[in-house]
């Protein structure tokens, strides 16, 4: 393995950071727009930029400052953190065009403080998969948190408030409560917080120290959603659909899944956790949310809930997944990262798309809604297919995995929760299609022939539910990222 | 001239007092810009001082040739040294930043109010310099009736009475140091710092110095506001005015600090106060109590400056529950803090002056729909208060991981969950009042400009030096790691594990 070191990741967090003062000093909203574009044009470049090396089995590796021995802030790209930078940043760029379609479609307040800090919301994502170690990820995890605030609370209403004081109580509360002594405490064992590729923790604790370790650890990445700390998701849905879109389906949660899988492969390692039985426990956290995830999308009416509920639910598969400690099934956890993202961050556009053109947050109130908006409502289907692990979608891939990786680990039960969820996802998600196409529209509203919502909504979820199909036939660079990344491990 | 450094740093700002107050009765314009250069002459030489100590080791100056122990010593080691640059810094950057508030709250008196607000500066500066215990209770007692006076100044009503209050307390608590050396006094016949330190290892089990070192302790942590010694703070520092609160609070306590510090690292030595006495763990677990309750007493706070001075009761407990770790983590972080908890609170308190100075109130009432109006000074802010939760990469974060380090490896796990509850009550007491001034519409009574909604920031003289101390909050954490191996490594004793 050759480590480069390169700047090459410092610049791809800091292009949004230093996007911000521009984007704020603008004073035409299309100049404002220009310098989002730019950045996210900017930064996805600069990522894809080191995707070949990577591909060959390079490291990219940037030390900012070492504040003591073992803990710096410090960069490194390796498979893993390519593969969530690769998503992050791809799906940034299809985000604005769609959040300019969004905000400008509702007339909404404050729209540069908006596009200001989910500049800076991006920075944290790409800080967070690029991070070297666990002292750079809580830093760049706690920059998030602050970040989105904002985003989450953008309507400055009492619901808003409401909702933005839950997602801090959660979130913060556990970094700070969890998270934070965790850290010190695996500091103070081992002397280092590097990520590594076996593991930091092995020999220097007892069993019950490391149980309680991963305990802190797991839940205190509240970011994931694992219940019971699931509570801020369907809250936090009160902020405008293209922030529900990027940061809760695709970047807020996937940071929190992501620390998750950093801990649980670079500090915890495989052979640690294997040795202790300590997956077990995890499996059954991760299933218990997936399949209560599900139960409640399949009671839920306003859509965005639904969603909030079902991406709870998908979060798990990718906990659970990598907690099968098996090749297969780790690849299939770490491949779900990317494939969910496609298949969910459609779906929130096209609730947003129904909500810019109709006004519309209910599925009750969707009745023949297909015949209005065509290519959202399709672009919809497609996406719940992904969702569900349908071919001709993505999403098959990663299921398909975590399938194989269940029967490799020997879980059949954990096949059994799979296969089960599946189902459940269809029965949420297939109504929906049914409804919209199917039923005889109610009210008249839906007779004025197709009416699709603005331009800049209809091509973003477009261009992801294609690319969701696309990544059936071609999942190589997220699936060749996922395999190296699981060999890499070695062991096991 | 560089020789000279060490008596410099007190004799030009205390003669620059006296100008000062001569001036006032001749032209008052001059007053501020005399301030300004005395402090300026401080800070230029606070950090030729500790360059020099960098290079050259430990700095002594023997007043009028007299040596030591007879005459008074002035000793500059890298601790004091440090201690000297944040204080003239801090004096230096709040006397720019309050010039304004100072002449719009006292148009006849300002003479007066610089004339203190340098004595009071003079003092300090004198604290930290000075290898000499009876001369630093001379500098302390300078110090705290210049206290006393700059806050008597403020808000007529309360004002007076909070002085007042801060008048019995600390003079009871000077009284307990006087006594302290009194009785060092009687045991070593010695005065000076090192001298005392030398006499002392001999008698180490005699109870006259177990008194003397309670005595001093006891007046230290009265004059630091150590709970539940704190009570004369918060009314004091709420009460005072804006400009001389922003001065007091980031300076006073901390001094104190270091005197805690400098009394146990360099009169009784660490081998005396933590293995001949068993009393570090009473000290950290009356720290815990104190971080504990000053983070409650804060959240029951409708004052958004009271809330604040209620944080700084807490955060003396995070120095001195470190300190008293007894270990090499702990002792760093304690240290770091003091410059970290000053930076923080001088932005904090900056910001808040920033505000009543437009606003006028401070109840957490008042301050809907502040973003808007005042956008710059609320961004400081909310760096202020992420400093105090210890969100990276602001320097709070990294004295709480030096203390929390050291808690785990003392093994007061006590102190660690003190110092987290303290943290997320300050996520509490931080977003209440960013929920307020982002969520809440403004009320148009205090919108004094007529304006609705429009932008009246404070004058450029308080943004910028607001800004540079907030800027500082990250730059400082940033590089706590060579603060820490530079600065504050070294003068730990060997001793410490």
């Amino acid at each position: 393995m050759e480590m480069v070191n390169s700047i090459r990741p410092l610049l791809a967090v800091m292009v949004s950071l230093c996007a911000v003062p521009l984007i704020a000093a603008a004073r035409k909203p299309n100049v404002r727009e220009m310098w989002t574009f730019l950045a996210a044009a900017l930064k996805f470049l600069i990522v894809i930029s080191m995707l070949p090396a990577v591909l060959r089995g390079s490291q990219f590796t940037y030390t900012l400052v070492e504040f003591l021995p073992g803990a710096a802030i410090r960069f490194k790209v390796d498979a893993l953190g390519m593969l969530f930078a690769l998503v992050a940043s791809s799906l940034w760029i299809i985000t604005s065009v769609y959040s300019v379609g969004y905000m400008r479609g509702l007339k909404e307040h404050s729209q540069t403080r908006y596009f200001c800090f989910f500049a800076l919301a991006l920075s944290a994502t790409i800080g967070v998969a690029f991070s070297a170690n666990l002292l750079t990820l809580y830093l760049f995890y706690e920059m998030l948190s602050l970040a989105t605030y904002p985003l989450v609370t953008h309507h400055q209403d009492r619901e808003a408030r409401q909702s933005g004081r839950k997602y801090l109580t959660y979130i913060l509360g556990t970094s700070i409560g969890l998270v934070l002594p965790a850290m010190l405490i695996i500091y103070h064992l081992t002397g280092s917080l590097e990520f590594s590729s076996v593991g930091l923790l092995a020999g220097h604790a007892s069993k019950g120290l490391v149980a309680l370790l991963l305990f802190m650890l797991l839940f205190g990445f509240a970011k994931a959603a694992i219940m019971p700390f699931h509570g801020w998701l369907p809250a936090a849905m009160v902020a405008p659909t293209p922030v529900s879109a990027l940061l809760h389906a695709v970047a807020v949660v996937k940071v929190g899944v992501f620390s998750i899988v950093r801990v649980l492969i670079g500090i915890f390692g495989t052979d640690l956790l294997f040795s202790y039985h300590l997956s077990t426990p995890i499996l059954i956290v991760a299933s218990i949310t997936i399949l209560a995830g599900s139960l409640i999308a399949l009671s839920q009416d306003n859509l965005k809930r639904l969603l909030a509920f079902s991406t709870i639910s998908q979060l798990s598969y990718i906990i659970l997944g990598v907690a099968l400690l098996s090749p297969k099934g780790m690849t299939g956890g770490i491949l779900h990262i990317a494939m969910h993202a496609f298949g969910k961050i459609t779906l929130f556009f096209c609730a947003g798309a129904i909500f810019v053109a109709t006004g519309k947050k209910n599925i009750s109130e969707m009745t023949g809604i297909g015949r209005r908006m065509p290519v959202t409502m399709a672009a919809f289907f497609i996406a719940s297919l992904s969702i569900i692990g349908l071919p001709p979608c993505g999403g098959f891939w990663s299921k398909w995995y975590l399938v194989l990786g269940s029967l490799e680990a020997n879980h059949l039960s954990v096949l059994f929760v799979l296969l089960f969820s599946s189902f459940l996802n269809a029965c949420y998600f297939m109504p929906i299609a049914y409804r919209a196409f199917f039923l005889r529209p109610e009210e008249s509203m839906f007779e004025k022939g197709v009416q699709e919502g603005p331009p800049f909504c209809v091509v973003p979820l477009v261009i992801t539910a294609l690319f969701s199909i696309f990544l059936l036939f071609y999942p190589q660079p997220f699936l060749d990222l996922a395999t190296m990344m699981v060999r890499s491990l070695g062991g096991t | 001239m560089t020789h000279n450094f060490p008596v410099l740093i007190v004799t030009v700002p205390l003669l620059s007092a006296f100008i000062i107050s001569g001036l006032s009765w001749v032209k008052k314009s001059l007053c501020f810009p005399v301030a300004l250069l005395a402090l300026g002459t401080s800070v230029f030489c606070a950090i030729g001082l500790l360059f020099r100590v960098l290079d050259l080791g430990v700095v002594e100056y023997h007043m009028g040739g007299w040596m030591p122990p007879w005459g008074i010593a002035y000793r500059v080691d890298l601790l004091n040294g440090l201690m000297l640059v944040i204080v003239s810094l801090v004096a230096l950057t709040n006397l720019v930043a309050t010039h304004r508030t100072v002449v719009a709250d006292f148009p006849e008196k300002h003479g007066t109010f610089y004339t203190l607000y340098v004595l009071f500066v003079t003092g300090l500066m004198g604290i930290s310099v000075t290898g000499d215990v009876f001369n630093l209770y001379v500098l302390l007692e300078i110090t705290s009736l210049t206290a006393y006076a700059l806050i008597a100044l403020g808000q007529p009503d309360r004002a007076p009475l909070a002085s007042l209050n801060y008048v019995f307390i600390g003079t009871i608590g000077a009284c307990f140091y006087l006594l302290g050396i009194g009785y060092l006094y009687i045991m070593t016949g010695s005065l000076n710092m090192a001298d005392i330190a030398s006499l002392l290892p001999p008698i180490y089990h005699s109870k006259a110095v177990l008194v003397a070192f309670i005595f001093c302790m006891v007046g230290v942590c009265t004059k630091m506001a150590f709970f539940p010694l704190h009570v004369w703070l918060p009314n004091a520092y709420t009460y005072a005015p804006d400009a001389a609160t922003s001065v007091i609070a980031p300076l006073m306590t901390k001094v104190m600090v270091y005197v805690m510090i400098r009394l146990v690292f360099s009169v009784f030595l660490p081998d005396f106060s933590f293995h001949v006495l068993h009393i570090s763990h009473a000290f950290v677990w009356l720290a815990c109590l104190a971080i504990v309750m000053g983070s409650l007493l804060a959240l029951s706070q409708k004052n958004i400056k009271t809330m604040l001075t209620y944080i700084i009761v807490s955060e003396i407990g995070y120095m001195v529950g470190g300190f008293w770790l007894g270990n090499r983590l702990g002792m760093s972080g304690a240290i770091l803090h003091i410059l970290n908890d000053a930076i923080m609170t001088l932005c904090l308190f900056l910001a808040v002056g920033n505000i009543s100075y437009k606003i006028r109130e401070l109840d957490f009432v008042h301050l809907k729909g502040l973003f808007r109006k005042m956008p710059i000074t609320m961004a400081a802010f909310v760096a202020g208060g992420l400093s105090a939760i210890g969100v990276p990469p602001t320097c709070g974060f990294f004295s709480k991981w030096y203390l929390i380090s050291g808690a785990i490896q003392a093994g007061q796990y006590g102190f660690m969950l003190a110092l987290l509850f303290s943290s997320l009550v300050n996520v509490v007491l931080f977003f209440r009042i960013i929920e307020i001034a982002y969520f809440e519409p403004m009320e148009p009574h205090n919108d004094t400009t007529g304006l609705k909604g429009s932008i009246i920031e404070a004058p450029l003289t308080m943004l910028v030096p607001l800004l540079i101390v907030a800027v500082s909050l990250v730059v400082v954490g940033i590089y706590s790691g060579d603060i820490v191996t530079t600065l504050i490594a070294p003068i730990l004793p060997k001793g410490i594990g």
